[in-house]
């Protein structure tokens, strides 16, 4: 550890969790500048990332730590946008009592697949969540009554309240707009997500999630439950989906079966992979790329002298290109790559020199899959 | 390491003889037509080193998975504490108080050596869900004790200085140490260890005999393993196992002069030479 570090370390909180609140804080600094120095488009479009990021950090931890692979995300937060749909309409309770419920419902599905799913592996496993992903918008269209058919179901966003436009006008002179404000909710329940995910991923249940993927029958003689820490570790994931379902309800303002089809789900798998399997920073980064990188794409190629129709169909081209890229010069995603960066740099550093210091009181939070980019 | 005569007493007498700590009974196992083991007994007794010896294929790791409840006896009993146990599950031992080491290490890959120990020591863990998403007071003590029992398994073992290196980075008899500190810090009244010696050298097999001496001060071992120096040295009671059968049992003096023994066993090992790593 270089001199530098060290001694900033000493200004940084012991506890894992003070450490954790200290950078969401700093976190949920950034986001209000960004927000407030962004036009409405792009705060909808931050908004947007929001809910694809929450969902996403809910999938890392069950794909990347606990090695189940899932398909059927997408299902999982149409269980959660059609839940806020439901509750919100005529304003029957205030949103975030939706957004728990929502939690909590989805929670509850991710408990009747996490116990089918614990028993599977591999491809079974990513078939049986397959058929999540197909089945579940079908559910929306059989019962057209209660939850509108193919049409879907109108939400009714919420609207910042007085008092928060007032304090946010107080804070940075900035305008409340509606985006705006969705932008917030979705930011907001995105570091309080990523907070309590770092959390657990530092401390003991991350470690044995972890286990639980590298080898089963050790964990098992270690006195693990496989099968209860499956069944948790999906059930997390899944109150991640149900959040990211509600806020992608209020700030699309529908929840309709065309926008919970297959390509949610492996929208979703491919942020995660991209980003580096395991790390929430990776999940993050994923989503921007998820959100961003089309329409940045789409730019250039106009800009370029192509026709929109061809620019906009440049998009899907990179990102695949992009994405068949990383998997082969960096498997291990984004973060992968800071990682082996910083690793060689450590390792560059400490050539030369007595051997490292004993590393037991390294927390668990620093070790690179559990780490937060 | 005691004579033949006083294991002799040991074994018949009625004053200090203790009950078995763990018993296996009658055990068998058929796989197809295939008859793995067949009316199989061994008794380790508190605070005693028992070996498992027999050519490859005598079925002393099927034993070993009977014993952990991964394969399921088509008769025979398991008892534990003088107790028999019904319905054997694997993720219950380390609560019981068994631990085992795997031939494959089984050593968790994505996890630092620290951490791979700490999961061996989960078993104490007291926090629940909730204290750990919230990263409650609670759950960091509950993490600082697992971290202070895995650095005492770690110091025995002698791995502390590896905590914060992953296993694959590991020379293999690390390797080794780390997967029997993970073991250790269950802190087990019984440690099963399955082939412990494979792989090392020949120093190092000696430290680890004395090591496995060592352990007897606080719990009972049942070792399988192929080096006889190392059984013979370290083992109070040794079984003999052949194409499923015990063919002898006793103190190595009496398995080591059993003529069903040389026969089955040694005289292979000694037709082989030094074959063996």
């Amino acid at each position: 550890m270089s001199a530098p570090t060290a001694a900033a370390r000493r200004f940084l909180p012991s506890s894992v969790f003070g450490r954790n609140l200290l950078t969401v804080l700093v976190a949920l600094v950034a986001v209000v500048l960004v927000l407030e120095l962004t036009s409405p488009f792009r705060n909808s479009q931050l908004a947007t990332m929001s809910y694809y990021a929450i969902a996403a950090v809910g999938l890392t931890v069950l794909t990347g730590l606990n090695g189940q692979i899932s398909l059927g995300h997408g299902a999982l937060m149409a269980v959660g946008a059609y839940t806020t749909g439901l509750l919100l309409e005529n304003e029957a309770m205030p949103f975030p009592v939706a957004m728990l419920a929502a939690m909590v419902v989805t929670a509850v599905a991710g408990i009747v697949v996490g116990a089918a799913a614990a028993r599977l592996h591999g491809p079974y496993l990513a078939g049986a969540t397959l058929a999540l992903a197909v089945g579940v918008p079908g559910i929306a269209i059989y019962f057209d009554g209660l939850l509108g058919g193919e049409q879907g179901l109108r939400i009714s966003s919420p609207t910042p309240p007085d008092w928060f436009a007032d304090a946010m006008y107080f804070l940075t002179a900035g305008e409340m707009t509606s985006a705006r404000y969705l932008a917030y909710i979705g930011w907001g329940t995105l570091l309080l997500v990523v907070l309590l995910l770092a959390n657990l991923i530092a401390g003991r249940y991350g470690r044995i999630w972890r286990a639980v993927r590298d080898d089963e029958i050790a964990a098992e003689l270690a006195g693990v439950r496989l099968g209860r820490m499956r069944v948790l570790a999906f059930v997390v994931s899944a109150a991640c989906a149900g959040l990211a379902g509600a806020v992608l309800a209020m700030v699309v303002r529908l929840a309709a079966p065309s926008g919970f089809t297959i390509v949610l789900s492996l929208a979703l798998l491919t942020a995660v992979v991209v980003g580096g399997l395991g790390s929430l920073g990776g999940a993050l980064l994923g989503s921007a790329l998820l959100v961003f990188l089309p329409p940045a794409v789409t730019d250039i190629g106009t800009d370029l002298g192509m026709s929109g129709v061809q620019a906009a169909q440049l998009a899907p081209f990179v990102y695949g290109v992009v994405l068949v890229v990383v998997m082969l010069a960096a498997p291990g995603g984004v973060m992968g790559i800071v990682r082996r960066l910083r690793h060689a740099g450590r390792r560059a550093r400490g050539r030369g020199g007595p051997s490292r210091p004993a590393a037991g009181k390294q927390g668990v939070g620093a070790t690179d899959q559990g780490g937060r980019g | 390491m005691t004579s033949p005569g006083v294991s002799e007493t040991r074994y018949l007498g009625t004053r200090t003889d203790p009950a078995p700590l763990f018993a296996a009974t009658g055990v068998t196992v058929r796989f197809g037509g295939l008859t793995a083991l067949d009316d199989v007994s061994l008794a380790a007794l508190p605070r005693e080193v028992h070996g498992v010896i027999g050519p490859n294929g005598a079925g002393k790791t099927t034993l070993f998975n009977v014993c952990c409840g991964f394969v399921r006896p088509d008769a025979g009993t398991l008892s534990w504490r003088g107790r028999e146990i019904g319905d054997l599950r694997p993720h219950r031992l380390a609560g019981m108080g068994i631990a085992r080491t795997l031939q494959g290490l089984g050593l968790f890959r994505g996890l630092t050596v620290v951490e791979n120990v700490m999961v061996g020591a989960d078993r104490f863990h007291r926090s629940g869900f909730l204290s750990g998403l919230f990263a409650l007071p609670r759950s960091t003590a509950d993490e600082r004790r697992l971290r202070e029992r895995a650095w005492h398994a770690m110091s025995e073992a002698g791995v502390a200085g590896y905590a914060a290196a992953y296993p694959g980075s590991l020379p293999y008899p690390v390797q080794k140490r780390v997967a029997l500190a993970r073991a250790l810090a269950t802190e087990p009244d019984l440690l099963l260890l399955d082939e412990p010696a494979s792989g090392l050298g020949h120093d190092e097999i000696e430290e680890l005999g004395a090591f496995v001496r060592g352990l007897t001060e606080r719990m009972a071992v049942i070792l399988v393993d192929h080096h006889m120096d190392l059984v013979m040295s370290a083992c109070d009671r040794i079984t003999v196992l052949d194409f499923g059968r015990v063919v002898a049992a006793g103190s190595p003096g009496e398995v080591r002069d059993d003529p069903a023994v040389i026969d089955a066993y040694l005289g292979e090992a000694a037709d082989r030479g030094g074959e063996h790593d």
